[in-house]
């Protein structure tokens, strides 16, 4: 328990993963985690053991999200402790294997951090995600992120809505951090995402170099934007979508949405404006993998947290 | 050049999600549906339900490679791939290929991850489909609309829009595989309309007069550098390459960037890039083609006269 004035003293971040293939068709953390596993001097730092792991072998031979239930919503305590072995759904083995990997989820024993590597066919740039807005060692490694990539950017999205809030690969850590990139399309590598990519993992484990030989982190102020709500497309009585994301809309990830801007466009060219009460900054804006689970984007409104000095203990 | 003629072409084919998971096509079948065109019969045609309804590129075997007059009437077994099936019975709706009951013109919608705007891709010999091609790239301005020829001969044709007595296909991009975008869509519903607006002008006895157009033809494919024992590729296309398709590539200019940070560059010739990084061509080893830019005179055409 700390105040803005006191420092808070962290474990040492000993025991680091970096996660690829959590999404068999996200081919940027497919392809840099494979490269580190053959070769990992690029991501070893004098105090961190950093380990390179695919998570979904199967759906990465397949070049697909998953094969029988999406990884990354599998890590829930039902999953983690059902019974039934080869039975169950081959991510939710999965999810058990990993979680005694890298876990248990909650203990004492778990990794101290975890990096999932994710694409997004959205225009979201580079997004780290936050799932706690009290991880101060989180909040720290982000703000020394977005400082050291600039002029480049990368903002924060913080998911810690009760109800959207979903269990990651990622969450089996102490401090889990989700990395988005896009846009890129399923199946196809960018060499300008890739490359985006593994420069911000570069500038992550330098941050964890520097807090494991003691330096201290002054306090400061991280904007992010937190997760209001999901909306889905328009649909028919019969589930059927009836409208896209309008093209005033359409790549415009964390640009400011205002009630009455064009906000889905029918298949017969009429327009369905936002009509929330005020402006939100919507995001993951017409990801392919959300049309199944009903999201065509979601809206975030920007808040600024502040993170207390931290050193390690 | 002497004009040429051909009789109404009333009968006209849209086939949609060919390929399961290029979803311009997709919705576009539901939307025609509710389409009423004067004078030409419009048939659409949900060419792979069981791709589209996984929202994949196909179950077994690419359906877009299965339209050869072999693979037509080849017998069709319990173990036979679901797509050789599939295009047979197509055959039997919409043509069969190479007789006088096919459809007068067939239009195959796709899309494809690659910047390349609108394409219109059709064999050289087709008039009609080279006619069409002029009409849209006269009448669409909010995305480039380019021409891709093939010179095989028809006969050996794999693709479905080989089936009518004319057919083109349709490739409007960038866009995701699992994605519909609405400026895409529009695109597409634009095209349609103004096709059917040439038929309906071409049936009405207007005379479409022939000229130039430069089109671009396939020379060579180019596949990913590749490590040699495993095989998995170990450079991205490089960023001076990728989104640039139909920009001349010139000798030297870069087209990979390694893993490890090495620029590779193009040795050959001047060539025009297309289907660069196209996530459907990394199993058929292709990472972009090559093509050379071509003029290319075409007739007259009208309708015959009774």
């Amino acid at each position: 328990m700390t105040s803005n004035n006191n420092t808070a003293c962290l474990d040492e971040a000993k025991r680091v993963a970096i996660f690829g293939g959590t999404h068999g068709n996200e081919m940027s953390g497919v392809t840099l985690v494979n490269l580190w596993m053959k070769n990992g001097s690029e991501i070893q730092r004098k105090q961190v053991k950093t380990k390179a792991f695919i998570t979904n072998p199967k759906a990465v031979e397949k070049c697909t999200r998953y094969v029988d239930t999406d990884l990354n919503r599998a890590f829930t305590p039902e999953n983690l402790s059902a019974p039934g072995g080869h039975d169950l759904p081959y991510e939710v083995q999965r999810a058990q294997e990993i979680n005694k990997m890298f876990g248990p989820k909650g203990s004492p024993e778990a990794y101290d951090v975890i990096f999932d590597l994710h694409n997004t066919t959205s225009n979201m740039g580079c997004t780290l995600i936050l799932e706690n807005s009290k991880d101060h060692f989180n909040l720290q490694m982000m703000n020394y992120i977005k400082k050291a990539i600039t002029p480049a950017s990368c903002l924060v999205l913080l998911n810690e809505h009760p109800l959207l809030k979903y269990s990651t690969s990622r969450s089996v850590a102490k401090h889990p951090v989700g990395l988005e990139v896009g846009p890129q399309p399923q199946g196809v590598l960018r060499s300008n995402i890739f490359e985006a990519m593994r420069d911000i993992l570069k500038h992550a484990l330098d941050f964890i170099e520097l807090f494991n030989e003691g330096i201290e982190f002054p306090p400061c102020k991280v904007e992010v934007f937190r997760l209001l709500e999901r909306v889905d497309y328009p649909r028919d009585a019969n589930g059927n979508i009836i409208a896209m994301v309008h093209p005033n809309l359409q790549d415009g990830d964390w640009e400011p949405l205002n009630p009455g801007d064009p906000m889905f466009q029918t298949f017969d060219g009429n327009t369905i404006p936002y009509q929330g009460f005020g402006t939100v900054y919507p995001t993951f804006i017409n990801e392919a993998a959300y049309y199944e689970k009903q999201q065509a984007f979601v809206t975030t409104r920007r808040e600024t947290l502040v993170a207390s000095a931290i050193r390690k203990a | 050049m002497e004009g040429v003629s051909f009789p109404p072409l009333s009968r006209f084919a849209v086939c949609c999600g060919t390929h399961g998971n290029e979803m311009t096509g997709v919705y576009m079948y539901r939307h025609l549906q509710k389409q009423k065109v004067e004078n030409i019969t419009v048939t659409t045609i949900l060419s792979n339900p069981r791709a589209v309804d996984a929202c994949k590129r196909y179950i077994d075997i690419d359906l877009n490679r299965c339209f050869t007059n072999a693979l037509l009437c080849t017998a069709i077994t319990d173990s036979s791939p679901y797509e050789l099936r599939r295009a047979q019975e197509i055959d039997a709706e919409v043509g069969p290929k190479g007789s006088d009951e096919a459809v007068d013109l067939l239009c195959d919608l796709h899309n494809t991850t690659s910047n390349m705007g609108l394409c219109v891709m059709y064999n050289s010999s087709d008039c009609v489909a080279m006619h069409i091609f002029k009409h849209l790239k006269s009448k669409i301005t909010s995305v480039p609309v380019r021409a891709i020829c093939s010179d095989e001969p028809i006969s050996e044709g794999y693709a479905l829009d080989s089936v009518g007595k004319h057919g083109l296909s349709l490739e409007v991009g960038p866009q995701p595989n699992g994605v519909v975008r609405a400026d895409n869509f529009n695109v597409i519903t634009e095209a349609f309309n103004h096709i059917i607006e040439w038929l309906q002008q071409f049936n009405s006895g207007a005379t479409f007069e022939g000229g130039v157009e430069d089109v671009y033809k396939m020379t060579e494919k180019v596949d990913y550098p590749r490590d040699l024992n495993t095989n998995e590729i170990t450079a991205a296309v490089h960023p001076q390459l990728q989104d640039n398709d139909f920009k001349l590539l010139r000798t030297g200019d870069p087209i990979f960037l390694s893993f490890d940070g090495e620029t590779l560059r193009h040795k050959g010739r001047e060539l025009y890039p297309f289907f660069v990084n196209e996530c459907a061509y990394y199993e058929k080893k292709v990472a972009f083609i090559l093509g050379e830019k071509v003029t290319v005179a075409f007739p007259s055409i009208s309708v015959t006269k009774n």
